[in-house]
């Protein structure tokens, strides 16, 4: 079992994102089990989605303390709470960089990947909305899925301009973790 | 067909298979997915019903009441403070024993305002002559929406279902669903052939004022036949199952009960996770069980009892409260226990996930540890005692 946490705003597309991740896993023929949880009921406030998969359908409810993996969808949510509590010892965090927001550090064992996402969404889609740059960073940091499968799941959702924006973010945050892992 | 999907979605893709013809509703969270669903599907013309925008729950269900007793098969949704604003209709809709199927998105009610998942508000009403039954995950929500149809238009039935989906945790959920296909619905579910209906070509008066020479066995009729429901919903689930190719038990499921020195009986979503904990308690050697009431109403009663007739110890999870009395499930199961001879030494009861506050493993290890011979009245779990002092100044 893997256990995937995200933390954004409300309004952020951060259940787009569980979703899409889902749909990935789903594509492989895994069984995800992705859900919100909103802090307080309103746009802007900070609200957690999740995916919980495995080879058999998933039947724990509970939200999840120590994830395998994070995304941090909103860097300004890291000032004063911390994020990455409970990530498990060999856990990857895939951070969307914000200017004058400090990353908080992680020990050696874990892992986390900084990348522009917004910077790429508004090149790619022309909007701040780096979801799909984040997921195609989650591919390349976490090895468990390819781009393909985040692109099929993206087509299962977008489509006209929206989708070559995000298939094109996808492919270029894909890209971005791979290089940094190269040097 | 296998899908991803969320529940509400799900939802709104089964009520559109089983083809009602009338469909009304008033938005609240977290219910609003399903009927949004809906109204596109109606605008689109995929769905063949006639959706009814009203500005009240009360109108919502009014105007469901009147398509099912105009013969039509009738849909509506709702949550807390949604289903309260019903609850007048909600009583009427049963003692004129019309076919209906309402989605219950389960939700903590007010006050103070809360809109995440608990079981209070679809607990709370009871006593209203309907059929409840409870999921634990997106396909047996889906599931229970066409077997509610099937059970609800039984002749020998004619009362109203409440589906039972725990809100957000099933609603927002997205999750591996097989979606029927629209033959093997049809084949389940013939078209809604009302035994009489309001028509303007032969009028007829439904509902009219019933003094005390008849009111008593109006009631008494509701109770009766929902006691007949204790064989008519497992035989409908049983057929259902063969017919989809599912393997559910019918009224309650008994999970790892057969040795289990210690049971816990839930409703819902969080039987799942209960099950995960069973599977761990297990392998530590821990003989220990769940026992799933699936239809809350009628109260099945004998499969309790005899699913728990072996067991010493039971554990009664709510998530709901009755205020000012004992938990509602947990009176109830020590109820169907009294004076029987082979019953469980301890029946404890615990309230838990009270307006969303999540359930974990842990929440439910807690409540395995406190199951000792030691009966426990009624036990708060996750409480935070600390918030009980706080003050107002």
């Amino acid at each position: 079992m893997k256990e995937i946490r995200i933390h954004a705003r409300a309004g952020q597309g951060a259940i787009t994102t569980a979703s899409l991740l889902g749909s990935a896993y789903f594509l492989k023929g895994m069984y995800p089990y992705a859900f919100p949880h909103f802090g307080a009921a309103r746009m802007g406030a900070p609200m957690n989605a999740f995916v919980r998969v495995d080879n058999k359908p998933v039947r724990l409810r509970s939200q999840i303390y120590e994830p395998d993996y994070i995304i941090i969808v909103d860097a300004t949510l890291t000032r004063g709470f911390n994020c990455f509590s409970g990530l498990k010892e060999k856990g990857i965090v895939i951070f969307n960089e914000k200017e004058g927001v400090e990353i908080p550090k992680v020990d050696a064992r874990k892992k986390i990947f900084v990348l522009p996402a917004n910077e790429i969404a508004m090149k790619t889609i022309g909007r701040p909305l780096g979801n799909t740059a984040l997921l195609g960073a989650f591919a390349a940091a976490t090895g468990e899925f390819d781009l393909a499968a985040v692109q099929e799941s993206i087509k299962q959702r977008f489509a006209g301009r929206a989708l070559e924006g995000n298939l094109e973010a996808a492919k270029q945050g894909y890209e971005f973790v791979k290089n940094q892992m190269k040097g | 067909m296998r899908q991803f999907i969320e529940g509400s979605h799900a939802i709104a893709e089964v009520i559109k298979l089983c083809k009602p013809g009338v469909i009304s509703a008033y938005p609240i969270t977290p219910q609003t997915h399903i009927v949004e669903d809906l109204a596109q599907m109606v605008a689109d013309g995929s769905v063949d019903a006639q959706f009814v925008n009203v500005e009240s729950e009360h109108s919502a269900a009014s105007v469901v009441l009147g398509g099912a007793a105009a013969g039509v098969r009738s849909y509506t949704a709702t949550s807390s403070q949604g289903l309260f604003y019903m609850s007048e209709v909600i009583f009427n809709i049963a003692g004129l024993r019309l076919p209906l199927v309402l989605t219950c998105a389960n939700r903590a009610v007010s006050a103070p305002i809360n809109i995440w998942n608990d079981q209070q508000d679809s607990i709370s009403l009871r006593d209203a002559g309907w059929i409840q039954l409870y999921a634990e995950d997106i396909q047996e929500a889906v599931d229970l929406h066409i077997i509610g149809y099937k059970i609800s238009e039984d002749k020998d039935v004619m009362l109203p279902v409440m589906v039972c989906m725990d809100g957000f945790i099933l609603t927002h959920g997205i999750e591996t669903v097989d979606i029927p296909s629209q033959e093997q619905v049809d084949k389940f579910l013939p078209p809604y052939k009302a035994l009489y209906k309001l028509d303007v070509d032969d009028p007829m008066t439904i509902g009219p004022l019933v003094g005390p020479d008849y009111y008593m066995e109006t009631r008494y009729a509701i109770q009766k036949t929902l006691g007949d429901c204790l064989k008519i919903i497992p035989q409908a689930i049983a057929d259902f199952s063969k017919d989809f190719g599912r393997n559910y038990s019918g009224l309650v499921e008994a999970y790892q009960v057969k040795d289990a020195e210690r049971v816990i009986i839930a409703m819902g979503s969080v039987c799942g996770s209960i099950k995960d904990v069973v599977d761990e308690l297990r392998s530590k050697g821990k003989k220990v069980g769940l026992l799933k009431i699936v239809s809350y109403r009628p109260f099945p009663v004998d499969a309790i009892c005899n699913s728990l007739k072996d067991v010493p110890k039971v554990a009664v999870l709510d998530k709901a409260v009755s205020l000012g009395s004992y938990a509602p499930l947990a009176s109830e199961i020590r109820s169907a226990f009294f004076g029987k001879k082979k019953a469980p030494k301890v029946i404890s009861s615990f309230i838990a996930g009270l307006g969303g506050r999540d359930i974990t493993k842990d929440s439910i290890k807690e409540i395995y540890r406190l199951l000792t011979a030691k009966e426990l009245q009624e036990e708060f779990i996750d409480l935070k005692p600390e918030l009980l002092k706080e003050k107002y100044e």
